[in-house]
């Protein structure tokens, strides 16, 4: 069994597809990330997957249940931190645990103990009384965090929960996703910070249009796009892209006082770089050649007008 | 999952709703002096007997309380994302409905004892029957049911709802026999037996003074038959919309 298994998934609002038959799974245990860029239909194969919208077509099971059959069974087993903040803001932070807890069915006793651990797991007990209205951005994402793990869910969707935080925030969320992650919480990950999900992810798939374009692991994806390799360089005197028109150099690039020059083989590329600087007594300041990251295959697989 | 459970997680919305939108001072406030002044407004300098004047009031707090609030929490959760929050939890739609019309109808009811209390103690007037309190709790869930039928359209706009609202409750208070007894409403009757408040304060009219339109049962009976049909459209025409919401 999978810990997801969607199949021909598909979302119309009003003739637009927003989700274009997409299927994939997500194993039990695994961190999963999703990946792409405004409107490439994230958010919505998100709410499809909880419950919150209907399909137009096709189906996705949530462990052994249908979502549009079962969904109160399947939102049971999940948990669930939306893009947008949405704790009740004229509650305490200690009040929206309890609501969530109540919602998921959870005794009182228990759910005052888990609401107590969480708010302190997350650097927020001391305020644990105030109004949610009065929290910082951070503190607000932090108590949104929380209120999606108050029912130990076997399955916890994020979607971007990172977003526009601090950093102490951020570095505080993404160690508690690795952690209940290795406790064996199946993790979906929504976002646009690809470093993040390169950090974070076991898989990814990269939505565009509403099609899943591209889904393995980071390093595999990477690997795919070798031609995104490229050698950095930097010289004492100004140089111009055009000087640099080598065979197997397919695109050259100024990155502030450096050259990028991508290519397939950077290690032909070198030696030309280092005959050019001594030709023109040029001298070179620093010289790398970089590996493809997941932000090239973003890029490369997401670029709009190239549908 | 059994539908007891389904109770306990509604009864969290009911809590929710009343620590945030209702137990306010200003909320109660408002709640007992809107439909005091309007009906004073109307009643003043004329000549009614308590007998008449008692029911009216209670018929006017009922309603206008039970329905004041109930319709604008689905298109203020809707903008404050909080619904999105509880349709992804486990806890079916009838009873987040149900949830709310309970709220609601506590918050109508602790309004109208007030005004019962009020009315025992300045008047004198012995108005608790048992037809009276089975009555008030039915209209109660009633009226509350209608407010969460009015607040099914998809918008995050809670004046739009209000707006939509006062278009309906308002009229309703005219032809329901507060101001004027059904039996003086001539052809125009007719259309009074459509509101529900017109069973509600006939019934009201038959504890306080004994005089009544239609029999005691038969009220009591509609105003069930209205609450669920109201209850049923709103849980019907939610889910429709729901889709438009987020």
């Amino acid at each position: 069994m999978q810990a997801i298994e969607v199949e021909n998934l598909t979302k119309q609002f009003n003739g637009v597809t927003a989700v274009d038959h997409i299927s994939f799974t997500v194993k039990i245990g695994e961190l999963f990330g999703l990946l792409g860029p405004n409107g490439a239909g994230k958010t919505t194969t998100i709410r499809m997957l909880t419950g919150i919208l209907k399909s137009t077509v096709g189906s996705a099971h949530i462990g052994e249940y249908d979502i549009q059959k079962n969904p109160l069974e399947a939102k049971q087993m999940m948990g669930i931190v939306p893009e947008m903040a949405n704790a009740y803001i004229d509650l305490s932070a200690i009040g929206n645990l309890l609501l969530i807890g109540e919602l998921y069915g959870i005794q009182r006793k228990e759910r005052v103990e888990k609401a107590e651990n969480l708010l302190k797991l997350f650097g927020l007990y001391e305020k644990r009384h105030h109004k949610v209205r009065t929290f910082s951005k951070g503190m607000k994402q932090r108590i949104i965090v929380a209120m999606g793990l108050m029912n130990d869910p076997q399955l916890l969707f994020l979607d971007e929960p990172t977003s526009g935080l601090d950093v102490e925030s951020v570095r505080l969320i993404r160690k508690l996703i690795r952690e209940f992650n290795d406790k064996g919480t199946t993790i979906v990950l929504t976002t646009h910070n690809i470093e993040e999900a390169n950090q974070l992810c076991d898989r990814v798939a990269i939505m565009n249009y509403g099609k899943i374009v591209a889904i393995d692991r980071p390093e595999k994806l990477k690997r795919a796009i070798q031609s995104t390799t490229s050698v950095e360089v930097a010289f004492v005197k100004r140089v111009m892209p055009g000087e640099f028109t080598f065979e197997g150099v397919s695109e050259v690039k100024k990155v502030g006082n450096k050259l990028r020059l991508y290519t397939e083989k950077p290690g032909e590329i070198i030696p030309m770089l280092v005959k050019y600087s001594q030709s023109s007594g040029n001298k070179i300041i620093s010289l790398n050649t970089l590996e493809p990251n997941l932000e090239d295959v973003f890029l490369k697989l997401t670029r709009r007008g190239e549908k | 999952m059994n539908i007891f459970d389904q109770f306990k997680r509604s009864w969290a919305i009911t809590k929710k709703d009343l620590s945030i939108f209702y137990l306010k001072g200003p909320v109660v406030i408002s709640g007992l002096l809107m439909p005091s002044f309007l009906f004073f407004a109307f009643v003043l300098g004329r000549k009614f007997s308590p007998g008449f004047l008692i029911p009216g009031l209670l018929g006017m707090a009922l309603f206008v309380t039970v329905s004041s609030i109930g319709p604008v929490i689905a298109p203020w959760e809707t903008r404050m994302r909080t619904f999105e929050r509880l349709i992804s939890a486990p806890i079916a739609l009838w009873a987040i409905i149900l949830g709310d019309i309970i709220a609601s109808l506590l918050f109508g009811l602790f309004i109208t004892l007030f005004i019962v209390l009020v009315s025992i103690v300045l008047l004198g007037t012995e108005i608790i029957s048992l037809a009276l309190i089975v009555g008030t709790i039915l209209a109660a869930f009633c009226f509350s049911s209608l407010g969460l039928l009015i607040s099914a359209p998809a918008t995050d706009n809670p004046s739009n709802i209000m707006m939509l609202s006062s278009l309906i409750k308002f009229p309703l208070i005219f032809i329901s026999g507060i101001f004027v007894p059904i039996g003086e409403m001539g052809s125009w009757k007719i259309i009074s037996y459509i509101s529900p408040l017109t069973y509600y304060t006939d019934l009201a009219r038959f504890s306080v003074g004994g005089t009544n339109y239609f029999n005691p049962a038969v009220s009591l009976l509609v105003l069930l038959g209205f609450g669920i049909l109201f209850f049923f459209f709103a849980v019907k025409w939610h889910q429709k919309s729901l889709d438009k919401r987020f």
